[in-house]
């Protein structure tokens, strides 16, 4: 049992994956000798050599192209696309081409890959280095879509895709690279479509991604000392969906709050809101509530990009109200 | 301002015109054999292309075609000089380098009608041809994306020492969107072995290439910034195509990484079924169909003493096999409903919740 750093934890779950399998090759901008710029690839470079592990140029649409027609053809790369936001000059061959593939050659090819990407904000960078766009991935189909919360689930998560014969985007968030947990020595393999409830409760059903889970937890807390107990569950996989885990916890508190880090219209909890809605609506005692980032790209200055991502006390807040009616 | 960006009324730029130089290309070194299976493989798509039209024309395929009437010579030429395991990218304009690679002409026409003995059993239609176990690797219709998945290919070919060349086909139009120059220089860089196909028919789509292109010769004038040597040949000249694939191909095999190569061609008709192409300058069109790759190839055939009776032959041949391979396609049932509902995902489902 070590403790690990989120960012150590997924240059770990590679290497996991690397050294059981050979057609695993890792691809991207920086992530070979430089160990990639938020240092999620460290120490790969040297362990697997640069035919596995390869530094490409700033060329997103060749990054995904490449690693496309490589899975198409018997290897299982992994790409990286350094800032999530980046998606937005290759999201053709994401969108168009790896998604559905599969569909439309009627089962002819299977595509084994993964792209991780450094996602979500606290890091003050602007609104060009700071979304979420889990809820970007999810709209279409043909996409697997994870984020995982802790250093444990990192590992577990990133084996689980890379041994997926779908394509999944792998969302790190960039402000849990530092955060810390425990990871258990000897292999980890975790299962796609799993939610994870971190916080038993009886009162209110609180479901979270990434960085949103930390805060939930927080406000979890605060809120016990009232006397109010709540649920708090880590999504983790947004496809494939665990409605049953969330459906029933919702059904038991008859509450239900999401805690988005993505600006306001059709986020992820948009979709899980309507599913509960359609299917525990007899449930529920209270109208479902959505804390997200309000609909507005994200300021770079602290106190604005603090001010408008959802916070411990935003959360508090919205749920002590919602308990309260 | 620059001569080929001249200002001028629309559909009447200055015509491009054919070579005129066929019968130069007279003494190539190609096995009289060889030239016989170029013969039969340009009759084979010209014959299954005017099908296609056909069909289209009495409404029984639906949506819309990009034919490669005129091309002929490029698809042709390559699918003789391909490995059997080879890997092809093609485009929504895919039809004939489907075939090229011993795809059979029912299962495509099958899947433009939409029927279930399709090749994708109706679900890619007539932009997405593909045939995995004849190493027709897709057809990509949205310009510029399968140049970087076709590198995919040869990387992955690279990396398991299997000696296949990926060979990716493409327009003029596609010389001017990023994900072109991303991917020559990736494959220069890695030295891939991959080659590039511009099928320069002077038009983008409805707008000539030349009125919106910084340089005369849209691939190989750009070859230079890659490293690569500027390769533009007679794309109506089957010969000359085989050859210079063959060339190709036994560089990228022996590891000397990509090529880039221009073919000039012409469509005979338009972009698209919806299109009839009056943006052509007179003269132009009439010039290009005398210069047609399937005239070519026989004048040839015939002056280098083939019997007419014996291309005749071929092309009866070829006839009797797009009649038999329409009632086929014709034949086939319509789709199950629930196909539509398979195969998003690996385990064949397209459930995304539990």
């Amino acid at each position: 049992m070590a403790q690990l750093s989120y960012r150590e934890a997924v240059s770990r779950g590679i290497a996991q994956e690397m050294a059981r399998d050979e057609r695993v090759m890792l691809i991207g901008e920086d992530i070979g000798g430089a160990g990639g710029v938020f240092k999620t690839t460290a120490g790969l470079f040297e362990q697997f050599g640069r035919t596995r592990v390869v530094d490409t140029p700033i060329s997103e649409q060749a990054i995904l192209g490449a690693a496309m027609g490589a899975a198409m053809t018997g290897l299982r790369p992994i790409a990286e696309i350094m800032f999530s936001d980046f998606f937005a000059v290759c999201w053709d061959i994401v969108v168009n081409e790896i998604a559905k593939m599969r569909y439309m050659t009627n089962g002819q090819v299977k595509m084994p890959l993964v792209i991780k990407s450094g996602n979500g904000g606290s890091l003050r960078m602007g609104a060009q280095h700071s979304q979420s766009i889990e809820n970007w991935a999810m709209a279409v189909p043909g996409l697997k879509v994870v984020t995982p919360s802790t250093p444990l689930d990192v590992v577990g998560l990133m084996a689980a895709a890379v041994r997926s014969d779908d394509p999944v985007l792998f969302f790190e968030h960039k402000g849990l690279y530092a955060s810390k947990g425990e990871v258990p020595d000897g292999e980890i393999v975790d299962e796609l479509g799993k939610a994870a409830i971190r916080r038993p409760g009886k009162d209110a059903t609180v479901l979270a991604l990434g960085l949103m889970v930390g805060r939930a937890l927080g406000a979890a807390e605060e809120l016990a000392r009232e006397g109010i107990d709540v649920e708090v569950i880590d999504v983790r996989s947004l496809v494939p969906l665990d409605t049953q885990t969330l459906l029933t916890s919702i059904s038991r508190t008859g509450r239900l709050f999401t805690v988005e880090e993505n600006p306001r219209l059709l986020g992820w909890g948009a979709e899980i809101a309507s599913i509960a809605a359609d299917e525990c609506f007899w449930d529920l005692d209270m109208p479902i509530r959505r804390i997200t980032t309000p609909h507005i790209p994200l300021p770079s200055a602290d106190s604005l990009e603090d001010a408008v991502l959802p916070s411990v006390d935003r959360i508090v807040q919205d749920v002590r109200k919602g308990v309260s009616l | 301002m620059s001569a080929t960006r001249a200002e001028h009324e629309y559909g009447a730029h200055p015509m491009v015109l054919p070579p005129d130089a066929s019968a130069a290309q007279d003494g190539l070194d190609v096995a009289p054999a060889v030239r016989l299976d170029l013969y039969r493989r340009l009759e084979e798509l010209r014959q299954f292309e005017k099908r296609a039209y056909d069909l289209f024309m009495q409404q029984l395929v639906k949506g819309t075609s990009h034919l490669s009437l005129g091309m002929e010579a490029i698809s042709a030429g390559f699918g003789a000089a391909m490995r059997k395991d080879d890997y092809t990218f093609a485009t929504y304009r895919g039809h004939a380098h489907t075939l090229s690679r011993g795809v059979g002409m029912a299962p495509v026409l099958a899947e433009l009608l939409g029927r279930a003995n399709g090749l994708m059993g109706g679900k890619g239609g007539s932009m997405h041809l593909t045939s995995v176990e004849h190493g027709v690797l897709g057809s990509y219709a949205i310009i510029g994306a399968h140049l970087c998945v076709a590198n995919g290919a040869a990387w992955s070919a690279q990396v398991r020492r299997s000696g296949q060349v990926t060979v990716c086909f493409f327009g003029d139009g596609t010389t001017n969107i990023g994900a072109f120059h991303e991917a020559l220089n990736y494959a220069a860089v890695y030295s891939l072995p991959v080659v590039f196909v511009c099928e320069n028919n002077l038009y983008m789509e409805y707008t000539s290439i030349a009125d919106i292109t910084a340089v005369p010769s849209p691939a190989a004038d750009r070859a230079a910034a890659y490293g690569l040597p500027a390769i533009k040949i007679d794309g109506n000249d089957v010969d000359v195509v085989y050859r210079t694939a063959g060339d190709a191909l036994e560089l990228a095999r022996s590891g000397g990484g990509p090529s880039l190569i221009e073919a000039v061609t012409y469509r005979h008709g338009g972009h698209s079924r919806a299109d009839p192409g009056k943006y052509r300058p007179a003269g132009e069109v009439e010039a290009w169909m005398a210069y047609d790759p399937l005239t070519v190839h026989r004048a040839r055939l015939i002056r280098l003493g083939v019997a007419e009776s014996e291309l005749d032959g071929i092309r009866a041949d070829v006839a009797r096999a797009v009649d038999e391979a329409t009632e086929e396609a014709k034949n086939g049932r319509l789709p199950d409903v629930e196909s539509a509902f398979t195969d998003v995902w690996a385990d064949g489902g397209s459930q995304w919740r539990n």
